[in-house]
């Protein structure tokens, strides 16, 4: 019952904001509704400490450890974001960028964004997994080109045509994934494509088409990750769309898709064992982070610069999940957390900051503690804490990582380390610039909410200094279901 | 016996044919004419799915072919040549470069696809087993026309053309998969097709032509 209603409270946000959209209220609406489906996926989350994982709806959907936590996270930062994108959307308003036709259209899309997103996290069915993340693809396709300049148009066909032919990919994995499983599962009762039971009799699926099906799938769920080569939508979409939605591609929907990924390797793994997933995740990941990593450097626009960083944090991320074993599981679970926290907060403050510059390029911000010191010091802040700077929680995460990193693969620690180096030089000697400095800039219009940047980088200290016991013991039990 | 192997031999023709019409599509240089092709390729799609829903008696073939005709016969054409028709895009026609190259990379492609398919299909029990190497092959002919092509509309019926595929992939290797994802496949492609028609409009208001030449000034810098 809990799983209807945090997926219908988006949806019927959807239907609302299509009508109402264009009101006055419509950015309180939005936020209304990103709190009614936050109070719902907390309850989600209570019931499941509580009794446990579930299944609902003729098996068709399920939680357990591993989705909840996303559930919760995505619930939550599609929470802060509308909060953000209350003044956010206002100001761009007050500069003439969107009239109150397009502010319908961006209301309405969120939040059947954030409704294909959790349908994604919930389904047990893998075949409607791959429907509901082709929804968040077209969801989001309009609301890159939102501001309709040529960037913005060319970012969102770019967006959607690799992204369409990625995805295009991961239909065919499914099909195969379905072909090995109907042999076991047979057709009747429609339970060969249910991932509860595809994990039960994963060592029984044929090892050659599921091999097959795991490079189609992971290409294809890969390019929405943003692994590299795959990578090229990934910056253009972050620096053309509105700020609010770079905050949930880079903090919702890369999590999203590695998360259909990891659900793959799962019954993957099952049938063919770990070394040919895992390594195919390794190599994906390193070559992501480190060819991240030095792209950082050639950035001038300020959003595309975090959106080049989130490329090396998803590489990171997916070199862990292919390390394998309960310690590296838990550090990608624990990355995944912050970075999501981190970035989403680094983009709320470099979209305040580039509207005080009245540029997105780099040289023209500068001396944002001087204009707005919440600005400035969110961004320092954010930045020190995705740069992986103790005691913020991304530094615990990536010592877990290098550590059994380390102890494992050897050879890999360099890469990572040249790549953790580069990004820190690369990112550091631009923030610092921008944010002290002397500039003249006017304040903005509407007074910007801010309260969700030092939230969210709250938690992130919190979870680098102190985890709650009951977290640790999800991330555990969730690293544990990943194997 | 005898009608359930005529069946397969038909099933054999038409999957050919599919392949056939891909070819065609990959050297297609007006927009009109490829948006027939592409219906031809729905209708194939439908009479083999058809005829596979008779030979194995599952009803809910029938269901997906009826959907197949519906969406890849009517709907998508339809949208299509109304959108070119109001864009006035529908007598463009485009350079292709190197024609000859494309098509003996697409032989390539075939090939690899035939052999990528051979040990699955030597594993399905279905009697279209046989094509599952033509699905591949006609999933990769389509990313092929993607690549080498350099309007936003033909890129969309590469895109189509794909999903044509992954169509006959499903049904050759599996019959079909369950009838809720189908479902949900068809209406991700028709919002998809919705919202390039949007689109479309908006990118020729920017750059007053659907060239994707326009596109490329955002670069990795």
């Amino acid at each position: 019952m809990e799983i209807l209603i945090v997926l219908g409270l988006p949806l019927l946000g959807a239907a609302l904001l299509a009508l109402f959209g264009a009101r006055r209220f419509a950015a309180e609406l939005n936020a209304g509704m990103s709190l009614a489906t936050l109070i719902a996926a907390s309850s989600l989350v209570v019931r499941v400490i509580r009794y446990g994982p579930m299944l609902f709806g003729h098996e068709q959907f399920f939680v357990d450890p591993f989705n909840v936590f996303l559930v919760a996270l995505t619930a939550f930062v599609g929470f802060t974001t509308a909060l953000f994108s209350r003044p956010y959307m206002r100001i761009e308003e007050h500069h003439g960028r969107l009239n109150p036709r397009r502010l319908r259209l961006y209301h309405s899309m969120y939040q059947l964004f954030i409704f294909a997103m959790l349908l994604a996290l919930l389904t047990n069915n893998m075949g409607l997994l791959w429907v509901a993340m082709e929804a968040a693809t077209l969801s989001t396709v309009l609301l890159v080109s939102l501001y309709r300049t040529r960037a913005s148009l060319e970012a969102a066909w770019k967006y959607f045509i690799l992204c369409g032919v990625g995805i295009a990919q991961a239909l065919f994995g499914t099909i195969l994934l379905y072909f090995a499983a109907e042999k076991t599962l047979g057709r009747e009762g429609m339970t060969a494509l249910l991932w509860t039971h595809l994990n039960a009799v994963k060592g029984q699926l044929e090892p050659r088409v599921l091999g097959l099906a795991f490079v189609f799938l992971l290409v294809g769920y890969g390019t929405k990750v943003g692994l590299a080569p795959l990578h090229n939508w990934l910056p253009d979409a972050h620096a053309e769309g509105p700020t609010p939605v770079s905050a949930v591609l880079s903090g919702l929907l890369l999590n999203v898709a590695l998360y259909a990924v990891i659900r793959c390797k799962v019954l993957v793994e099952g049938s063919i064992g770990h070394l040919l997933p895992g390594r195919m995740l390794m190599t994906f990941g390193l070559l992501s982070a480190v060819l991240g990593a030095f792209f950082i450097w050639r950035q001038r626009d300020i959003k595309r610069l975090f959106g080049y960083s989130s490329i090396e944090h998803m590489g990171i991320i997916t070199f862990a999940f292919g390390l394998g074993g309960p310690v590296a599981n838990f550090a990608a679970l624990l990355h995944m957390t912050v970075h999501s926290l981190t970035k989403s907060a680094i983009f709320f403050t470099a979209g305040h900051a580039s509207q005080t510059a009245g540029t997105q390029q780099m040289d023209g911000i500068r001396g944002l503690v001087g204009i707005s010191p919440p600005i400035g010091w969110g961004l320092m802040l954010g930045s020190l804490a995705i740069l992986g700077m103790p005691p913020f929680g991304v530094f615990a995460s990536e010592f877990l990582i290098l550590t059994t990193a380390m102890r494992e693969h050897p050879w890999t620690t360099p890469f990572l380390l040249i790549a953790l180096a580069v990004a820190f030089a690369g990112i550091f000697s631009r923030v610092q610039p921008m944010v002290f400095g002397e500039s003249d800039a006017p304040p903005l219009p509407h007074s910007p909410a801010l309260l969700p940047v030092f939230v969210h980088l709250a938690m992130v200290l919190t979870l680098g200094v102190y985890m709650p016991a009951a977290l640790a013991e999800w991330y555990r039990a969730a690293a544990r279901l990943i194997g | 016996m005898h009608t359930s192997q005529l069946i397969a031999e038909v099933l054999r023709v038409l999957a050919a044919g599919l392949l056939l019409i891909s070819f065609a599509m990959l050297s297609g240089r007006r927009t009109q004419q490829l948006i027939t092709l592409f219906a031809w390729q729905g209708g194939l799609l439908f009479v083999s799915t058809c005829l596979v829903a008779y030979s194995s008696g599952l009803t809910e073939m029938y269901y997906s072919a009826a959907l197949t005709l519906l969406l890849k016969v009517i709907a998508l054409p339809w949208i299509l040549n109304r959108l070119i028709k109001r864009l006035g895009a529908q007598w463009d026609s485009e350079q292709l470069v190197n024609v000859p190259t494309t098509m003996l990379v697409g032989l390539v492609l075939v090939i690899f696809a035939f052999g990528l398919a051979q040990p699955i299909s030597s594993m399905a029990t279905t009697i279209t087993r046989h094509t599952l190497g033509i699905a591949l092959a006609v999933i990769l002919l389509a990313f092929l026309m993607m690549i080498t092509r350099r309007k936003a509309v033909t890129q969309v019926i590469g895109f189509l053309a794909m999903e044509n595929g992954l169509f006959l992939a499903a049904t050759s290797a599996t019959y079909g998969m369950p009838m809720v994802i189908e479902l949900g496949i068809a209406l991700d492609l028709l919002v998809g097709v919705f919202i390039l028609g949007i689109f479309f409009f908006q990118i020729r208001e920017q750059f007053d032509s659907l060239d994707l030449h326009n596109l490329e000034s955002l670069k990795e810098d």
